[in-house]
């Protein structure tokens, strides 16, 4: 009744092209950015902040970097983890190297160090498809992980094998280290990912989007109308690689506060690449409905058992969320393989007819 | 169809509805002691973790169903899983820090050192209790870590002191070091190759990746080629066992393999049958049940059904780590109560009842431990205390006491560890330490 475009007349190429054609969501928009920029962090607590928003956050804009490469341009990658954690240790060295830079000048750079990562392991995609560049970057993956921890100059020599994230401050408030609040750094994370969800939107509705999306459906095609296969490929695990370091760069300097090599590992590969398949791959708001169903629903899983007065401990709690997850992601493949945000689609169609569906 | 999106969308919405139910107990009057648990009942780590975390659990239990608490304070005890994933396990720490606990005991040297940095912030004590940094024995530098009853590296010097006294002594040996390839594998590493210098032996280390855990065929080839005369294991979960099988496969002699306190669990030697009799391991406390303070979490624990581990293994090796664990934690929260008056203890009263830790053999004797450890003191300068440590053996069914109580070498050791502490601290301006008198 309320979401329909009756009587929004597009008059020009641009109106119709719009991002958000119908006026409702275009307004949505800004409302669901004023909640999340003043009302969240006003009533939110520290865990909710930090155990929840900061989280999805991150895994969000990971989840985006694969979706760029795996949804948009249909190259399947098992080596995000490890691009995550080229960026956050290209990061600490650069923090660690010049300490009185400002922190996001390092945290937006290491993602060019990723994206350098990301193009030298997407060389073979130009020669190998499907499963077979899957392994090609595990590889890269596995590769990644044995340097983290192999490679003492990393980690500057530090005993533990770990990275410990310094306080750093701008504009005298603490942004990194455990002086931070977590107000401070939830809105930093918030603003890197809507800057950087804003330039991916406008990257796959233009030339370069395009492009990929032509590859995807059908490379040869894509050969034939003159769309050069090697650069738009290696621009897609680039461009893909930079989301991710930069994620990965967010995950430890503004979220855990230290990691280890296991932090980038292969399941972590896993996790983003689930949340892109659940969340629906080819869409940008699916990786933030994909990231945020599969981290908060354990975390719901793990609380519910208290509310309802079960006392069930904690490791059976763990294993039932295994199996719900697990449940969850085989119903959602059967029953709607293109994700979360397809469902969403379909919500928003019957909402347009609602109440006179035809 | 139509009726089946309908449902899933639905289902969607209740989903988030619920979703508002995960706001966690707000910090208000409190009437109990709140001593969360980081355990890890779940993964590759399981095997070592769930008797540690029962012995503990059973023992806080016990002191709950026998004493009515600490003090007359109850003990609140709440559980949360990290699988020794240090993601979770901060997930876990950000979840009830603010509910005012008591103490953490992260029990992965992983999850410790991302919360060295947040214990001064939050105000909660970590006692990593025969893990962890080992640098944070200098209670000056880290006022809230406490790592007693010993370091890593005074036990590495333990072990390399008992190396020492047996037949023609270390010196021109090769001694090879098999360690999990994670921040805890790696910690004793500093101290093992200055010791080696000092002392003339050579090490071969070998490490021992998370995945290759339970496939370690290829380290063991190794071990074939290098023949070193004596092997030092810092195991953990699955590598235990496997480590001890293949070193029985090669045959190495098992009198001259030596693991880490956290590489003796009964269930890590059991899986090599015969092939495992004579492994050595380090351990600061007793084993068995013949204690009065186990036949109590018989009594009022196990036999009731209000403990999750199975009764044969009360009194294990781990088990009764978790205990020895559980009694430094109650035994600093009387001290706590003790010092400063208050009988609801929190962090703050919580790191004065640690830095007055005296568990003498008195104390001990009274709550039923008699023998069951070494005396042990913490200070405000030592947050570890150089406590003696013995190696047992293994003799196919159980552990037997083969060495006297062995001093670590504290002369070579503290100055290393002010000197870690130093470099710790040196890119950390506004870290806060204390001064001790």
């Amino acid at each position: 009744m309320f979401y329909r475009e009756t009587g929004q007349f597009k008059t020009s190429y641009r109106t119709d092209q719009a991002v958000f054609p119908i006026k409702q969501d275009a307004i949505g928009i800004w409302v669901l950015l004023a909640i999340l920029f003043i009302v969240v962090p006003l009533t939110f607590n520290d865990f909710w902040l930090n155990s929840i928003m900061i989280p999805t956050l991150i895994f969000s804009l990971a989840a985006i970097g694969l979706n760029l490469l795996l949804g948009y341009a249909g190259q399947i990658s098992l080596g995000t983890g490890g691009f995550m954690g080229v960026g956050a240790y290209s990061c600490y060295k650069l923090t660690t190297i010049f300490p009185d830079v400002n922190i996001l000048i390092p945290i937006l750079l290491s993602g060019f160090v990723a994206a350098a990562v990301g193009v030298l392991f997407g060389i073979p995609s130009l020669r190998i498809k499907g499963f077979y560049l899957a392994i090609a970057t595990l590889a890269s993956q596995f590769f990644l992980v044995w340097a983290f921890g192999r490679i003492e100059w990393l980690y500057n020599y530090n005993p533990s094998g770990a990275i410990e994230v310094p306080t750093r401050r701008i504009f005298d408030i603490a942004v990194t280290g455990p002086h931070a609040t977590s107000m401070t750094r939830y809105l930093i994370i918030l603003s890197i990912v809507v800057v950087l969800t804003w330039v991916a939107s406008n990257l796959v509705r233009g030339r370069i989007g395009r492009a990929w999306m032509a590859i995807r459906d059908m490379d040869i095609a894509a050969e034939l109308i003159g769309i050069k296969l090697l650069q738009t490929k290696l621009t897609a695990f680039a461009i893909s690689s930079y989301y991710a370091g930069v994620a990965g760069a967010l995950m430890v300097f503004m979220w855990l506060g230290a990691a280890e090599v296991e932090s980038f590992d292969i399941n972590h590969s896993f996790l983003i690449l689930f949340m892109v398949v659940i969340g629906g791959s080819g869409s940008l708001i699916g990786s933030f409905m994909g990231a945020a169903f599969i981290w908060v629903l354990p975390i719901f899983l793990r609380s519910a058992p208290d509310y309802i007065g079960l006392e069930i401990g904690a490791a059976t709690v763990e294993h039932i969320n295994f199996m719900v997850v697990g449940a969850l992601i085989i119903f959602f493949l059967i029953v709607e393989p293109n994700g979360i945000a397809r469902l969403w689609q379909i919500g928003k169609e019957k909402l347009r007819r609602w109440p006179f569906p035809y | 169809m139509r009726t089946r999106k309908l449902l899933m969308g639905l289902a969607g919405v209740a989903m988030l509805a619920g979703s508002n139910f995960v706001a966690p107990t707000p910090a208000g009057a409190q009437e109990s002691i709140f001593i969360p648990m980081l355990t890890y009942r779940t993964g590759p780590f399981a095997g070592s973790g769930t008797p540690i975390m029962d012995g503990m659990h059973d023992y806080l239990t016990m002191l709950n169903e026998r004493d009515g608490g600490i003090g007359g304070v109850m003990l609140e005890i709440e559980e949360c899983e990290t699988a020794y994933n240090a993601q979770k396990g901060v997930e876990c720490y950000e979840g009830v820090k603010d509910r005012n606990p008591v103490v953490i005991n992260p029990y992965s040297t992983g999850i410790t050192l991302q919360l060295i940095p947040k214990a001064p912030v939050d105000q909660i004590p970590i006692l990593s209790m025969g893990y962890g940094l080992s640098a944070t024995a200098v209670g000056e530098a880290f006022p809230w870590t406490f790592n007693a009853p010993a370091t890593y590296w005074s036990q590495m010097s333990a072990i390399i002191k008992y190396i020492d006294s047996q037949g023609e002594g270390i010196s021109g040996q090769t001694v090879g070091f098999i360690y999990l390839d994670v921040g805890y594998g790696r910690e004793p590493i500093p101290l093992l190759d200055q010791l080696g210098t000092d002392m003339g032996f050579e090490v071969v280390k070998i490490p021992v990746g998370v995945s290759d855990m339970q496939n370690q065929s290829s380290h063991w080839l190794q071990v074939r080629r290098e023949q070193p005369d004596w092997m030092i294991m810092w195991g953990w979960g699955a590598m235990n066992p496997t480590a001890i099988k293949e070193a029985a496969k090669v045959n190495f002699p098992m009198d001259r393999f030596i693991g880490v306190w956290w590489s003796g669990g009964n269930v890590d030697v059991r899986p090599a049958g015969d092939g495992a009799i004579g492994y050595l391991s380090v351990n600061f406390h007793g084993t068995g049940t013949d204690f009065p303070a186990i036949q109590d979490i018989i009594k009022y624990v196990v036999e009731p059904g209000l403990s999750l581990s199975d009764p044969d293994v009360v009194g294990d090796n781990f088990y009764n780590r978790g205990v020895s664990n559980a009694v430094a934690v109650a035994e600093a929260i009387r001290t706590a109560q003790q010092v400063t008056g208050v009988s609801v203890v929190t962090g703050v009263e919580m790191r004065e009842g640690l830095e007055n830790f005296n568990l003498t053999a008195e104390r001990l004797a009274e709550i039923g431990l008699e023998g069951f450890m070494n005396p042990m003191q913490i200070t405000c300068e030592d947050h570890a205390g150089a406590h003696p440590v013995y190696i047992q053996q293994w003799d196919g069914s159980a552990w037997n006491r083969v060495s006297d109580w062995i001093e670590p070498m504290s002369d070579r050791v503290r100055p290393m560890l002010i000197a870690a502490a130093e470099e710790y601290l040196s890119d950390k301006p506004e870290w806060q330490t204390q001064e001790c008198n």
